[in-house]
């Protein structure tokens, strides 16, 4: 008797646990959280759970569940997680991946187990070509697309040649080759770091001035930036020889950069003071809801994510088991995205628009970046021809 | 020509510094046989601190100072309260508590200072390249760390060998049985070591901050490098490990400044620029892995047990 009531109860667990899985969307969301670039994916934390206030929690009335995964910039844990999510939790979803080299080994997991993936930072070039796959979408861009627009960019003011740093893993080698993709002066030089270890550029600097370039082209997320600019300024670099840099300068890293970073241009998808309705609100609710903080791109990527799934949710009315007809409805793009709006290219990469940013005083006496110029209009990344989907 | 000169500059800048994180770690391990991975939370705090002190005096120099003497202190206070009761343990026992303690440090950082680091701006007559000889700039702020480096490296020196405490010193790094039995107050001793190896840590610390960011989890790649100089330069000594920083900071240097152009000689450029980078990084610990075949005791090993 006590045995079949146990037993009863058991069932009654069980029964109920299926229910809400049933009831609940489940996103998976694989970023860093701890170490120092722990705080790129507080941001994106901080804008996905911003969008999902903005659609009250809830995807087509259903309530959204999401479990947050460190991956500790590792490739072998970012796998490991990614696996965990979807083998064990089961995620209809997995969004984030900040790095080329997590995203790369995290890739097969997800695409094997037909669970979608949505990239709300890393576009590494085989993502774009010979990798794409239907179950995986990117809200941000291909690693080549903004430092080949800080290439057309230097054309236009005339530079002449040029020394490229960046570091030795799969993206510093995508922003590096999508600068010479576009640029078309000489370059002088190449040089890789160790990454993520080495953070003193010493001897790449005294290269760099004494290989007689006209400028310095740099790559250096998260802190690796501040210091790199800390470095660049001391050495007084930064009197001789002009520096261009993708995704080197944000809201992360000019509060350590601070003076560093002024007069050193960048090229971005998004801008925080991007006058769509949508933008505004977010950057004015993201600044209300997480007092002293200021939203980055990352954030904003990742807020496009959320409102991307929810695009799916709604058109398939919560029948998550409908893969295709996500599928099509995410090729629309068809929701506010907070850089305007951009269609998706055969390979679920955004054809969009990339602008120039510089690093002003706002109305707060605070250093923050403003849109100078818009770059190139409607860019595509150069490897979709190498994805087999149509 | 110029180019090796600076990039030799670059390569004695690295390695003086890492000279000041290796002499406190080699000092703690050969005197008081005591493995210490919370070194580099120490260099840590180090920079924390100065970021802190400098922002609130305004002034760089006394800022500085202040930080070497709260490290020092933490130092000492961190002996007296934890690592006081490790000494008797074996290593494992070491290496789990000061593991644990690198967490400590980790997290206390992120309360009290948020985990989004700090920086530590220079004054501004540091922020200019000096003309070192014609023809060659070189950053003043990286002049200051070799000549203090340098300075700190001579007068460790002259404690170390010419006065008393540094006769006990050597003495214990020789065999810490027998001064105890000779009547040395060996705890007190080992107290000072610590808070001098605090220190040194924390203006290795200190004095990289303005350079790199002040951030959670700085310490720990360059410990690495720390525990390699000291196995080089044998360990308890401040000597071997002087040589081995600078062995190690030069090779690393020179190594990324010259390998790839070398590479690109006989590699095409893609795969030379992709592999000299890692190889570079590895040729530290070719060099160690050689040290080791050769003298396995270190470059001058301090205690003959």
């Amino acid at each position: 008797m006590k045995k079949a009531f146990w037993l009863a109860g058991a069932v009654a667990v069980a029964l109920a646990q299926l229910a809400t899985a049933a009831d609940s969307i489940k996103i998976g969301f694989v970023s860093t959280f701890s170490g120092p670039t722990a705080v790129i994916g507080n941001d994106m934390r901080n804008s996905f759970e911003l969008a999902l206030d903005h659609l009250g929690r809830k995807m087509d009335g259903k309530p959204v569940e999401v479990i947050y995964e460190d991956d500790q910039q590792k490739p072998d844990i970012g796998k490991q997680k990614t696996e965990k999510l979807v083998q064990s939790d089961k995620v209809d979803f997995i969004v984030g991946y900040i790095w080329s080299n997590v995203l790369l080994a995290s890739l097969k997991t997800a695409v094997d187990s037909k669970t979608f993936l949505i990239s709300a930072n890393a576009g590494p070039s085989q993502l774009a070509g010979e990798l794409c796959s239907p179950y995986v979408f990117s809200t941000s861009w291909q690693n080549d697309q903004t430092p080949a627009a800080m290439g057309l960019y230097m054309n236009q003011k005339g530079v002449k040649s040029v020394f490229l740093i960046g570091p030795n893993y799969a993206a510093g080698k995508d922003m590096l080759a999508g600068v010479k993709s576009t640029f078309k002066g000489k370059v002088v030089g190449e040089e890789y770091t160790v990454w993520p270890s080495q953070l003193d550029f010493s001897a790449e600097l005294t290269k760099a001035r004494n290989s007689g370039a006209e400028s310095i082209f740099v790559f250096y997320p998260g802190a690796a930036g501040v210091q790199f600019l800390n470095q660049y300024a001391q050495a007084g670099i930064k009197q001789q020889i002009p520096l261009y840099t993708a995704f080197t300068v944000d809201e992360l890293s000019l509060p350590l950069q601070k003076d560093n970073a002024i007069g050193i241009p960048g090229a971005q998808e998004w801008v925080n003071d991007l006058p769509n309705e949508q933008n505004k609100a977010f950057v004015a609710d993201y600044r209300k809801k997480y007092p002293g903080l200021r939203p980055t791109y990352y954030g904003a990527q990742a807020y496009d994510a959320a409102q991307l799934i929810n695009s799916a949710v709604v058109a398939v009315k919560g029948d998550l088991a409908k893969k295709d007809a996500m599928k099509a409805e995410m090729e629309k793009a068809d929701f506010k995205s907070l850089r305007g709006p951009f269609k998706y290219g055969n390979n679920h990469i955004p054809i969009q628009n990339f602008y120039l940013q510089d690093v002003v005083k706002d109305a707060d006496g605070q250093l923050s970046l403003k849109t100078v110029a818009t770059i190139v209009k409607d860019n595509q990344d150069q490897f979709h021809d190498k994805c087999p989907m149509k | 020509m110029y180019l090796v000169v600076e990039q030799l500059l670059n390569g004695l800048q690295f390695g003086l510094l890492l000279f000041l994180l290796a002499a406190g770690l080699t000092l703690v391990f050969g005197i008081m046989d005591f493995v210490n991975l919370a070194h580099g939370s120490l260099y840590m705090m180090g920079a924390y601190f100065a970021a802190t002190f400098v922002a609130w005096t305004g002034s760089f120099v006394l800022g500085a100072l202040l930080a070497l003497g709260a490290t020092l202190l933490l130092g000492i206070v961190l002996e007296y309260v934890a690592l006081r009761h490790l000494y008797g343990r074996d290593h494992l026992d070491q290496v789990l508590a000061t593991f644990g303690l690198i967490l400590f440090f980790n997290d206390a950082v992120r309360l009290i200072w948020g985990p989004a680091g700090l920086a530590l701006p220079l004054p501004p007559w540091l922020t200019v390249p000096v003309q070192i000889i014609p023809g060659v700039y070189y950053p003043a702020y990286r002049l200051l760390i070799i000549t203090v480096a340098l300075v700190v490296a001579a007068l460790l020196y002259l404690v170390v060998m010419r006065t008393r405490v540094g006769m006990l010193i050597r003495a214990g790094a020789s065999n810490r049985e027998m001064i105890g039995a000779l009547g040395i107050n060996i705890k007190l001793l080992f107290t000072l070591v610590f808070g001098l190896g605090a220190a040194l840590a924390g203006l290795a610390g200190l004095m990289q901050a303005p350079i790199l960011t002040v951030q959670i989890g700085m310490g720990e790649n360059i410990l690495i490098l720390a525990f390699v100089i000291i196995v080089i330069g044998g360990i308890g000594s401040i000597r071997g490990a002087f040589l081995a920083a600078l062995f190690v900071g030069i090779i690393d240097t020179m190594g990324r400044a010259f390998l790839p152009d070398l590479l690109r000689k006989v590699l095409s450029g893609a795969a030379a620029s992709t592999a000299a980078p890692a190889i570079s990084s590895m040729l530290i610990y070719l060099l160690m892995a050689i040290v080791l075949v050769v003298r396995p005791e270190g470059l001058f090993p301090a205690a003959k047990r």
